[in-house]
């Protein structure tokens, strides 16, 4: 077996008692005080993750726009310095490579935030697919740590505790500063559902950053546990959950973020005809019935027990007080109110299809 | 005047005459966290020791419950359908299924409260 990798603040986390499990590739928290406390802190008050374990790849030289838009779903061409666009790599089936933030830093300037666990497959597709383009492809990874500052009071603490003002940042814009002479950058970013910043820094800047937050007491130090409860309420996709290398941002619900007038970008020819023809199955919301819970991988099936499917993600809500999943289910059964059952060990759950948005988000627009 | 014996796998059965009270520890409930669910199962059941009857779901995961002991489910606390947090509370009180003992000689096999908190301390 491998080590697994250690983020700056790992010592942090121990320390203080986290509880800590492997996660892509790396020891990561889980908890804190608790998923429940640290979820509600994130939805009433303000929390902070270590999220250094993201992937950070800058691609630059004369035809980065041309290649990032030959890789990436969403559309760069034009966008202003300071934007950032969420969208997918594809492979030529439509599957999803990953999916990512692209920063657009400045002309042919690009910077891709990419998930933990597909960082060597990622920089390796990434450097392929730039053969015949002018590109400069550089993993920054392992030299960037990464703070997420997340909840309602995130931008007063960002301001009081560490000086960092954002009324300059709408959400999914970004800026870049010296503080104390170390090049920072600051998004109104997040994956919780809340508003948010997420600080991207060497690892010095960001160990000294999480220590005054701990000091200050204004910020609730969380755990990757509430960061998977928070992200399914607000019906965002966990790669390896609802996307994979075989799920189609399409099949996923996430054709938004897939440009289709684009002329050209890896995988456009077969999610075009997905678009076109439809799909077979369909990501959606389940609500159960009952308390209790469908986890990744548990079959879902008709009433009559014909298995249509599977659970990618299922909590007890937290701001919601019910039993949730989403399921990529086939197509034909995807109709909201449709009526379905859970296999959950050796019950059958009866279950309902609603929307995946299971709560609302409240961005800083 | 009952007595407690525990599972390596952190489960109870406090028994009186040949009749166990099974739930779990309160290393498992703090392992495990807030308890949101409680799988049983149902009245006339067998459950086998060794083999799992029910679970218990944190926010995070699910966790097989293991019965210590073999025999007839006679009752389930249905407390805990609506409240599974009580296993958090008291788990020591919220005992999970009653069960009508079949082979009281698999007690041996299960350990004492001391011979229990020495092997939490080891893990």
């Amino acid at each position: 077996m491998e080590q697994n990798k250690r983020t700056c603040l790992y010592d942090r986390h121990v320390e203080a008692g986290a509880l800590m499990s492997p996660f892509g590739g790396f020891d990561m928290p889980i908890q804190y005080s608790g998923i429940t406390e640290e979820h509600q802190a994130v939805r009433t008050g303000c929390g902070v993750f270590d999220v250094s374990h993201m992937g950070e790849v800058n691609v630059s030289g004369p035809q980065a726009e041309a290649f990032v838009n030959h890789i990436f779903t969403n559309d760069v061409a034009g966008a202003p310095d300071g934007k950032i666009f969420y969208g997918m790599m594809l492979n030529e089936s439509g599957g999803t490579v990953d999916d990512l933030l692209v920063y657009k830093r400045g002309e042919n300037n690009f910077l891709l935030v990419i998930n933990a666990s597909n960082i060597g497959k990622d920089v390796a597709w990434i450097e392929r697919h730039s053969a015949g383009y002018d590109v400069e492809v550089v993993n920054l990874s392992d030299e960037l740590g990464e703070l997420a500052v997340q909840g309602p009071r995130s931008e007063e603490v960002m301001r009081q505790v560490l000086g960092i003002s954002s009324d300059d940042l709408t959400f999914y814009t970004f800026r870049e500063e010296w503080l104390d002479g170390v090049h920072i950058l600051v998004s109104r970013t997040g994956y919780t559902g809340e508003d948010g910043f997420e600080i991207y820094a060497p690892a010095g800047t960001i160990v000294k950053m999480w220590d005054a937050l701990m000091e200050s007491g204004l910020a609730v130090p969380c755990g990757l546990g509430c960061r998977d409860t928070l992200r399914f309420e607000v019906g965002l996709p966990l790669y390896g959950d609802e996307l994979a290398d075989d799920i189609s941002p399409v099949e996923a619900g996430l054709s938004v973020f897939v440009k289709f007038d684009k002329p050209e970008f890896i995988g456009r020819d077969a999610v075009l005809r997905q678009k076109t023809e439809g799909v077979g199955r369909k990501l959606v919301g389940l609500e159960l019935l009952d308390r209790a819970i469908a986890r990744h991988g548990y079959e879902v099936l008709t009433p009559d027990g014909e298995v249509v499917g599977h659970v990618t993600t299922g909590y007890r809500g937290i701001s919601v007080d019910k039993s949730l999943a989403m399921a990529l289910v086939d197509a034909r059964y995807a109709a909201k109110d449709t009526e379905l059952m859970v296999q959950i060990r050796r019950k059958r759950f009866p279950a309902r299809v609603t929307a995946k948005k299971f709560y609302k988000k409240s961005y800083k627009k | 005047m009952s007595k407690i014996y525990y599972s390596e796998t952190h489960e109870y059965v406090s028994v009186d005459g040949n009749v166990g009270l099974v739930g779990i520890s309160d290393y498992a409930q703090k392992a495990l966290g807030n308890v949101v669910y409680v799988d049983m199962p149902e009245v006339g059941d067998d459950v086998e020791a060794g083999e799992d009857f029910g679970a218990v779901e944190s926010v995070k995961a699910a966790s097989d419950l293991i019965a210590p002991v073999s025999g007839a489910v006679v009752e389930i606390n249905e407390l805990l359908i609506d409240n599974p947090r009580l296993l958090n509370e008291d788990p020591m009180a919220n005992w999970i299924i009653k069960v009508e003992l079949s082979d009281l000689s698999e007690l041996d096999t299960l350990m004492s409260a001391e011979a229990y908190a020495e092997f939490c301390a080891k893990a």
